[in-house]
């Protein structure tokens, strides 16, 4: 065996460079919308004054879940003001939202895709697979050899590592869906545009739900890894906080993502499952509604 | 219009693969378990159904009834064969015609309901329209029209969710109804629900079809709601059609020893009617005929009363013995003056189980009449025992007990035999 080796790591070097020389300028416009979206939700998020963004975020969280949750949501988002740690809080955030709308906007075509043809299905599992398992700081390397330091590799990066859940449940949401039901659709004359948005995708929302709220919660994992690329906010804190070993920055960092993201779990879960949520503003509106009619 | 709503011709359905090869081979007489690597699911199916009527489609779980229900509107395209609708052929025609024709000519009513839980009531009876493109206003005011004739009305905002089974499949009716084709298909609607349910919405259906004449081809795996619902039945096993016929044909002329078997567990006093088991009157006596002729009439056939008929054979009332024999003793010819109303008769179509009392009550076999008031038969009460039993004999010649000896006779034959103080020791000393 002396001497053999297969250069799988060159030829992906290789490739990588080629992409890298060929598509600059793809990549660069790519990278520029990237961090231009995100800057643009954080600046627009901190122009708002804290205690206001906190109110709106907390009446968000009693719409869909309940007051009690309000007003642990306010406490909880209180305390990173107090902590001095708003503005990477709210940097992180953007990032996170902005991912997670991207992955989702790649995620739910393709898993509709998926569900309806075999052999999609067939080629996509084993690519999820691989994305889900590669370990997500080999993302930055590529990433950040094309779009440099900043937001943009983070973003990027969390796209692809948050992607696979999305993709999974919703396939497997519309697989799902009571095949009588679909029939049904059929058997009025419906046409596969017609059963698809009449049918499947409302019937399969819960599951999407839970895709969706799985995309935010690995996006959000993936903060600290895209701190390390350079993207500010609260990650970018925790890396600091490791290479000073600085106890105090990273509980505070630290503290602030998880903050964030009971409050992203718990209102995502709470969409998806509104039945389960009966003391919610939506579900008392609702009720009211129908009291009346 | 034709007579014919809907034509299935050499159906065949094969799953697996190479499946025209399958056909092919069974065309050959090949059996259906001989296939190899191919399942046939419907095999040569050929049947006609005729405007306004219900034809069932009776078979167990595995016969081939629920494929072949979704070949009739394509859910399931044909491997062999054709179906017309209205003379129109729907198989391998393109799916965008096939949709057309599903939306104007053939709707269908789910075993589990298929309401879509995110609509309410109102919103799932429209759907066919909103498929079709009619405006929301005009669209819910049908619906809510419908759900008046099924018995709905003030439940059209709720959600199915809220509903019970039967109700929610009233909806499901509803909804093929507001689609306002001519046929209908059912696959096992009423088979999720409960019996009592179950029942009334049968009885139900046939009520809105009374109405409605529309065309229903119903599946069921239960011979009871077929015979109950069937103008005709088409039974199935293991993928062919063994015999179509009314619930009276398929009752008493089972095609083969599986039907026979099949037939065996049903309720036939559900079946039934007063037409299929009625005997000739017998004792029937024309209005212009004379005590004497009546009393012999009487006397011939064991019974102390006989009917009484006026011309066509109209079913005038009944006269008894005893007055008959007044007559003549008083030397009078005619039965008129003691004619008596008759005190129980029944129509033709009356099913089995409506005659049990009429037949307890009645001092005669019971008058069978038609729509003209006609005597057009008898039942008597052992006929109607016999007709529950299963087998031919059901509706065909009876061995009926020897009548007793008259008790005169028998009071001659103890007298001479002896006194009844020696019959009564001759009996207490038998066992020793």
């Amino acid at each position: 065996m002396d001497g053999f080796r297969i250069p799988v790591g060159d030829w992906a070097d290789t490739a990588i460079r080629w992409l890298k020389s060929n598509l600059d300028d793809v990549l660069d416009g790519v990278g520029f919308v990237l961090r231009w979206l995100v800057d643009t939700l954080a600046d627009q998020l901190l122009a708002v004054p804290a205690l206001l963004l906190i109110a709106i975020l907390a009446l968000l969280g009693w719409i869909a879940r309940s007051w009690q949750f309000a007003i642990g949501a306010t406490l909880a988002l209180l305390l990173i003001v107090a902590m001095d740690q708003w503005e990477p809080a709210i940097q992180t955030l953007s990032l996170v939202l902005i991912a997670a709308a991207i992955a989702l906007l790649i995620a739910i075509p393709i898993g509709i895709l998926a569900a309806r043809n075999a052999t999609v299905s067939l080629i996509v599992r084993p690519v999820l697979d691989f994305m889900q398992t590669m370990p997500s700081f080999v993302y930055l390397i590529p990433t950040v050899l094309f779009f440099g330091i900043g937001f943009a590799p983070g973003v990027v990066s969390t796209i692809i590592f948050a992607l696979p859940p999305g993709i999974r449940l919703t396939e497997l949401g519309i697989r799902g869906v009571d095949p009588e039901k679909v029939e049904a659709g059929q058997a009025f004359g419906a046409t596969p545009g017609q059963i698809l948005r009449g049918i499947q995708l409302p019937l399969a929302s819960p599951t999407i739900m839970a895709g969706v709220n799985q995309v935010i919660m690995l996006a959000l994992s993936m903060a600290v890894v895209a701190g390390i690329a350079g993207a500010n906010g609260a990650g970018k804190e925790v890396v600091a906080a490791i290479s000073t070993l600085n106890i105090a920055q990273g509980v505070e960092a630290g503290l602030s993502i998880v903050v964030l993201a009971i409050y992203l779990d718990r209102v995502t879960s709470a969409l998806g499952a509104p039945a389960a949520h009966s003391s919610s503003l939506r579900a008392a509106l609702r009720r009211r509604r129908l009291a009346a009619a | 219009m034709t007579e014919i709503a809907l034509r299935a011709e050499g159906l065949y359905k094969v799953f697996g693969r190479q499946p025209m090869d399958a056909v092919a081979r069974l065309r050959e007489g090949t059996s259906r378990d001989e296939l190899i690597g191919a399942t046939a699911a419907v095999i040569d199916a050929t049947f006609e159904v005729k405007r306004g009527e219900i034809f069932v489609v009776m078979g167990l779980s595995g016969s081939g009834k629920s494929t072949l229900i979704r070949m009739l509107n394509g859910l399931h395209p044909a491997t062999d064969g054709t179906v017309t609708v209205g003379g129109e052929m729907i198989t391998g025609v393109p799916s965008a015609r096939l949709r057309d024709i599903r939306r104007e000519r053939i709707s269908m009513v789910f075993q589990h309901f298929a309401l879509l839980p995110h609509r309410t009531v109102a919103e799932n009876v429209a759907y066919p329209l909103e498929l079709r493109g009619v405006a929301k206003g005009e669209r819910m005011a049908r619906a809510e029209e419908v759900l008046n004739l099924v018995g709905l009305e003030g439940w059209t905002d709720r959600l199915p969710a809220a509903l019970s089974g039967g109700m929610q499949q009233r909806v499901g009716i509803a909804r093929a109804l507001a689609a306002d084709t001519d046929i209908l298909l059912m696959d096992e609607a009423f088979s999720a629900l409960d019996p009592l349910i179950r029942r009334e919405m049968q009885e139900q259906l046939l009520e809105l079809q009374a109405r409605l004449q529309k065309t229903i081809i119903f599946i069921t795996h239960d011979l009871n709601e077929a015979m109950f619902l069937g103008d005709r039945i088409a039974v199935m096993r293991d993928g062919r059609i063994v015999q179509i016929g009314t619930p009276e044909d398929i009752l008493t002329d089972p095609a083969n020893d599986y039907v026979e078997q099949f037939v065996q567990d049903v309720d036939r006093a559900r079946v039934l009617t007063a037409g299929n088991v009625m005997e000739r009157p017998v004792l029937a006596v024309p209005e212009s005929a004379g005590p004497r002729t009546a009393l012999r009439a009487m006397r011939d056939g064991y019974s102390s009363a006989a009917y009484v008929i006026g011309r066509d054979r109209h079913l005038v009332g009944i006269v008894r013995d005893r007055d008959a024999m007044r007559l003549v003793q008083n030397g009078e010819t005619s039965l008129t003056s003691v004619i008596r109303p008759v005190p129980q008769s029944v129509s033709v179509d009356a099913v089995l189980m409506d005659l049990f009392v009429p037949a307890i009550e009645s001092p005669l076999p019971l008058a069978v009449v038609d729509d003209a008031g006609r005597l057009v038969g008898v039942i008597p009460r052992v006929t109607l025992l016999a007709a529950l039993g299963p087998g031919a004999a059901a509706t065909g010649e009876l061995t009926l007990p020897p009548p007793p000896v008259p008790t005169t006779e028998i009071d001659l034959l103890l007298t001479a035999s002896g006194s009844d103080a020696a019959d009564a020791i001759a009996r207490d000393e038998a066992p020793r």
